[in-house]
């Protein structure tokens, strides 16, 4: 196992140096001269190249690559190009709003997702069945935005059930105050789509020899849902899990827009209409990393938990 | 519906009359035909896409940013009793501007200009002129400005539409060209274009989207370049797959016996075997480019201000809901969710029709 992790850890460096450099293609050299957007509308050429100096784009190319290779390696990004707040402390201190939704939306809309699709397998092939595949697919076709504006106009504003945006400093009373409207609207929002995903993958495991078998003993139904194909199914449900686990730290960007969290989402949303190039920059490079780690976690923990698939 | 034992008959009814076995298009536009929920979706379509271009083509919506209403007009089926105030104020005004005609004390003795009156009154009379007052009410309401909304969503449907069907083409081409290439070199091209993949997927989808609109100017061509070119990994990977699987086969290698150059057999022979998979996914990724449009332009990364789309019309929507103006919001929410499902249906029942096997 352990020779399985090194390779695979040998074989991310080619993939991170393909970041570095599309990271790099993208905002230094597409991106065009950010001192021309930094000085000003109306700026001296003096002012420029000052401005050009400090940020380094001044330098050759090859020069800006090692600079950022280097920032990529010392977790030092520099300062941020509008609010000359440290970028390290801009993504520390944007993390913990996000986390503070996405956590729980995470955790209790994966639990209802597999709950809701274990019922629906259990009674597949009815017209519940049919009525709920309809109802998801209708859902799904309702652009996000749609949801946001209606729940927040109509729990937040008309029914005043909760404050229609903001936050505090305190933990506690973010979770308890303005994290519920923005958690229920992602939990019921990402059910749809879920919810039909795990139904597939239940379909797909009761099609096996070992529920046939498990029938054969005599077994109810229910028994062979929860005990057997529940089980199995979890495999496919855990690996989707871990493949939007990166996306956790963008949180649902729209949702930190509409209710005014200070989030990572808003945070990025922010520097891409201001320009403000270092802060993407690092974001997008770390959680290109973090993904990276979650598939190879998530890949060894298949490997651990499912004993037919080998290392190799 | 007719019986799939009739349709077996016709099948082998017509083959023997032709002497030819239908291919396998014929064939799933035959079982495509069957599904109802299909045939609704098509037409759908269909229609959406009628409508865009008669829009592109000039022929409605031309005036879409005409201010033809007053601000905020609620829409006429809703507010019957807004008509008639406003109908008796604007017969008073024309009553009005009608009533100087009419002289009631003759001064032309002493009036200077009296001898030109006629000729002005007859030149005055020679210009048609139209006095328009701005509708109380307009079929789908108005918004800030006045405009009509109904034809702002059609006028919105030119920019999603296109968005959704070029976007998705490029990222169909992208994503085969690279997957064919893979797939049947294998090898070295297979490394270039694993890594390719590997770098564009370890970046979260809605970031790497949100780094292509930093460093690119606004605009209806970037949003497509930005879309098409971030969402090729699903059709590469199926593609990839595709290629690897035919590469080996029968035909292919009957192909290369007789010459055919690795260009032909790519492109001529395994391609077309392939394109069932291609329209999938075109149609799955038409769908998913359609809502992120509408999101790009709401967060003002999309089109440019002088143009509307069913993502700045939401953006305008959410400020007017507060004030109780929700037609907006339901004009172009339920214009793009009648089209997606329309879509997201019609690729169902296209990847039912085209592989039975799946179903």
């Amino acid at each position: 196992m352990a020779a399985f992790i090194l390779r695979r850890l040998w074989q991310m460096i080619p993939t991170l140096a393909g970041v570095i450099l599309l990271v790099f293609f993208l905002f230094n050299w597409v991106g065009g001269d950010p001192a021309l957007v930094l000085a000003g509308k109306v700026a001296d050429p003096a002012t420029v190249e000052n401005i050009r100096r400090q940020l380094g784009v001044d330098q050759p190319y090859w020069v800006q690559l090692l600079i950022f290779v280097k920032q990529v390696f010392t977790f030092d990004f520099g300062r941020s190009w509008s609010t000359n707040e440290e970028v390290s402390n801009v993504i520390l201190t944007r993390i913990g709003p996000t986390l503070t939704i996405m956590v729980p939306v995470m955790v209790i809309g994966s639990t209802l997702a597999v709950l809701f699709a274990v019922l629906v397998a259990y009674v597949r092939g009815t017209l519940t069945d049919r009525a709920v595949m309809i109802a998801t697919t209708t859902a799904m076709s309702v652009s996000f935005l749609v949801y946001i504006i209606v729940f927040q106009w109509l729990f937040g504003f008309r029914l005043g059930f909760f404050p229609v945006q903001g936050w505090t400093d305190d933990f506690w009373t973010n979770l308890a105050r303005y994290a519920p409207l923005p958690i229920i609207l992602a939990v019921l929002v990402g059910l749809a789509p879920e919810l039909r995903l795990y139904r597939s993958f239940f379909l797909e495991e009761l099609n096996q020899d070992y529920v046939r078998t498990a029938r054969a003993k005599g077994l109810s139904e229910q028994r062979v849902l929860l005990r057997h194909v529940l089980r199995n199914a979890l495999i496919p449900i855990l690996t989707n899990i871990g493949i939007y686990l990166p996306g956790l730290f963008v949180g649902s960007f729209l949702l930190e827009v509409f209710f005014a969290i200070p989030g990572l989402g808003r945070e990025i949303i922010g520097a891409v209409n201001r320009s403000d190039f270092p802060v993407i920059k690092a974001v997008t490079v770390y959680l290109a990393i973090f993904t990276m780690i979650v598939n190879l976690v998530v890949d060894v923990a298949y490997r651990l938990v499912d004993p037919r698939v080998k290392f190799k | 519906m007719s019986t799939p034992i009739a349709t077996a008959g016709d099948l082998l009814a017509e083959a023997g009359a032709t002497a030819q076995s239908p291919g396998l298009w014929v064939l799933a536009w035959r079982r495509l035909r069957r599904d109802r929920v299909a045939m609704v979706s098509l037409a759908v379509v269909a229609l959406f896409v009628a409508v865009m271009l008669a829009s592109w083509l000039g022929l409605v919506a031309r005036n879409w940013s005409a201010e033809v209403g007053v601000s905020y007009a609620p829409p006429t089926f809703f507010a019957g009793d807004v008509v008639a105030p406003r109908r008796a104020s604007a017969a008073r005004d024309a009553a009005a501007v009608a009533a100087p005609d009419a002289q009631p004390v003759d001064i032309s003795d002493v009036d200077p200009l009296a001898s030109r009156y006629a000729e002005w009154r007859e030149r005055a009379a020679r210009i048609q002129s139209v006095q328009s007052y701005p509708a109380p009410t307009l079929p789908f309401g108005g918004d800030k400005w006045g405009r009509d909304v109904l034809q702002k969503t059609i006028k919105g449907s030119e920019v999603s539409i296109t968005v959704g069907l070029v976007a998705a083409l490029l990222a169909v081409l992208v994503g085969a060209a690279l997957g064919a290439a893979a797939g049947y070199w294998g090898g070295r091209v297979d490394d270039v274009c694993e890594w390719f993949y590997n770098v564009f997927t370890s970046i979260p989808y809605i970031l790497l989207i949100l780094a292509f609109a930093a460093v690119l100017s606004r605009g209806l061509g970037t949003i497509i370049l930005i879309l098409g070119l971030t969402g090729w990994t699903g059709v590469y990977r199926l593609m990839r797959a595709e290629y690897i699987k035919h590469s080996g086969r029968e035909y292919v290698r009957a192909a290369q016996a007789i010459g055919a150059s690795h260009f032909a057999r790519m492109f001529r022979h395994i391609l077309p075997n392939t394109a069932h998979v291609m329209l999938v996914q075109f149609s799955q990724h038409v769908v998913q480019f359609i809502k992120a449009e509408v999101i790009l332009s709401f967060l003002g990364l999309g089109v440019p201000v002088g143009m509307v789309s069913w993502g700045t019309m939401l953006a305008e929507a959410q400020e007017e809901l507060v004030t109780g103006k929700w037609w907006q919001l339901v004009a172009a929410g339920l214009a793009m969710a009648v089209l997606v499902t329309a879509v997201s249906l019609l690729t169902d029942a296209m990847r039912d029709a085209l592989d039975p096997k799946l179903r």
